[in-house]
């Protein structure tokens, strides 16, 4: 129920005194209520939404900075495999 | 789709999981309080791989599942009216009353529409001045602003003919109360990522502090839920209990001020009751005074409608996290997803229905196994 889907902005536009905008999903596009976060976005801006309404701009360099280090842990556990198997070719202990 | 796929990565769970079983030195009790984690983790199967480390109970946080019979009656006898076009969410159509569900009142005749948005529900207002248009507001904190927002909106636009039945809830009161059930057996909870989103994590501060749980704001793909785990883990292993957020893509300290100033106004504070739980004080949100005339239950008498929940289903128990869903007698029998008894076997997002439907049978993921 409290689904939210990362989407990108793609047009915005003022609906009888409301902020509105396009929000593409993968491809596909829906209107969503932008009021929340009308002094924070614009086109070309990733928002998170919730029932037809933007609840956050997604910051994407927090988004960038976090999902570095989940790479670099997972890239660290393959050198540890690697390395794992390198040993055991040589018949290191 | 960019921030929702790549948080789907084998091979970056992999090593998430790897250093959640290596850094636990004991298995540790957690609660994901909402329902869409609940969905993940069970589909996933997060809480099989990691039960060395880690036993997940899942909490309340589905707002189909917590919807009180009563207010699920109401809606129906709405529905049924003839002068009513009853709109609602689509998760609520199935979920069982004490005769029927919103569905069959549909095939019955009932004018009942499924709504994507709360604003759409204004546009069917706006369109049939002749009908009277009732919204099923219900959810948690993610879900206020926009049935806020439709309620401001009707006000804007001078619809007499638009109304909102409330069943809002709200996430740190129900901690509360399963905080103080002696029976309580959580160590430390996954914080919902949108409900914060909205409401920031200001108010779990206090919570943390008081009955020393470390309570991490977690997102909703496998990654995020694997890393909430992994450092609500390390809190515990480290002895230390503070809120922390996962969730940095979406969630800031403060919230949407935006949203919360708008929700403050249209809504006030109230006690609301918990489908199997019961009355928790100050748990839900309803309609504020300035906003009263949109209230359906005022507009149409609808206190003589009660309801008695069903005695042989234990969805209290399993919201509650008191027991697994397979350890109801009903579940898989009596109840199933195309005959439920109870809220959580309808919802996709419902403890009972995740088990069902991803064959989580087994009993050796069981409470205190």
């Amino acid at each position: 129920m409290c689904l939210g889907i990362p989407g990108k902005i793609t047009e915005m536009r003022d609906d009888l005194g409301l902020a509105v905008g396009t929000v593409d999903f993968g491809g596909v596009r829906r209107e969503v209520c932008l009021a929340y976060v009308a002094d924070e976005v614009g086109v070309g801006d990733y928002v998170v939404v919730h029932v037809g309404f933007a609840i956050s701009k997604v910051d994407e360099e927090e988004a960038r900075r976090t999902f570095q280090v989940l790479r670099e842990m997972s890239e660290l556990d393959e050198l540890e495999w690697l390395a794992d198997v390198a040993d055991a070719a040589e018949g290191v202990p | 789709m960019r921030y929702l796929s790549e948080y789907r990565d084998p091979q970056m769970a992999r090593a998430l999981v790897d250093r959640i079983l290596d850094s636990a030195t004991r298995r540790w009790t957690l609660m994901e309080v909402c329902g869409g984690q609940t969905h993940t983790i069970v589909k996933q199967g997060i809480n099989e791989v990691l039960s060395d480390a880690v036993e997940m109970i899942h909490g309340p946080g589905c707002p189909v599942c917590v919807t009180p019979l009563e207010q699920i009656d109401r809606a129906l006898h709405l529905a049924s009216r003839p002068d009513v076009i009853f709109t609602s969410f689509g998760d609520m159509l199935r979920v069982p009353g004490s005769e029927c569900d919103l569905l069959q009142v549909k095939a019955r005749g009932g004018s009942v529409r499924i709504v994507y948005s709360p604003l759409d529900a204004v546009e069917i207002a706006r369109a049939n001045p002749d009908r009277e248009v009732v919204f099923f507001a219900v959810g948690f904190e993610t879900t206020a602003p926009a049935n806020a927002m439709a309620v401001w909106r009707a006000r804007e636009l001078g619809l007499r003919n638009f109304s909102v039945l409330v069943s809002h809830v709200t996430v740190p009161p129900a901690m509360v109360a399963i905080l103080e059930d002696p029976a309580c057996r959580v160590q430390g909870f996954l914080a919902a990522g949108h409900v914060c989103t909205v409401m920031g994590w200001e108010e779990y501060e206090p919570l943390s502090e008081r009955y020393a749980v470390p309570i991490v704001v977690t997102g909703f793909e496998p990654l995020d839920i694997l890393e909430g785990i992994w450092m609500t883990v390390k809190q515990l292993e480290e002895g230390r209990h503070e809120v922390e957020n996962q969730y940095v893509r979406s969630v800031r300290r403060g919230g949407n001020r935006r949203a919360q100033e708008l929700v403050a106004e249209v809504f006030r504070t109230v006690d609301r009751g918990w489908r199997g739980i019961g009355s928790i004080p100050h748990s839900g949100l309803g309609l504020s005074e300035a906003f009263a005339e949109f209230d359906a239950e005022r507009r149409f008498d609808l206190d003589s409608i009660r309801a008695e929940e069903p005695e042989i289903c234990r969805a209290g128990d399993v919201l509650r996290g008191q027991i697994k869903p397979f350890d109801c007698p009903a579940f898989g029998s009596a109840c199933t997803p195309e005959r439920p008894l109870g809220a959580p076997m309808v919802s996709a997002e419902g403890a009972c229905a995740a088990y069902y439907n991803f064959g989580r049978l087994h009993m050796g993921q069981g409470v205190g196994s």
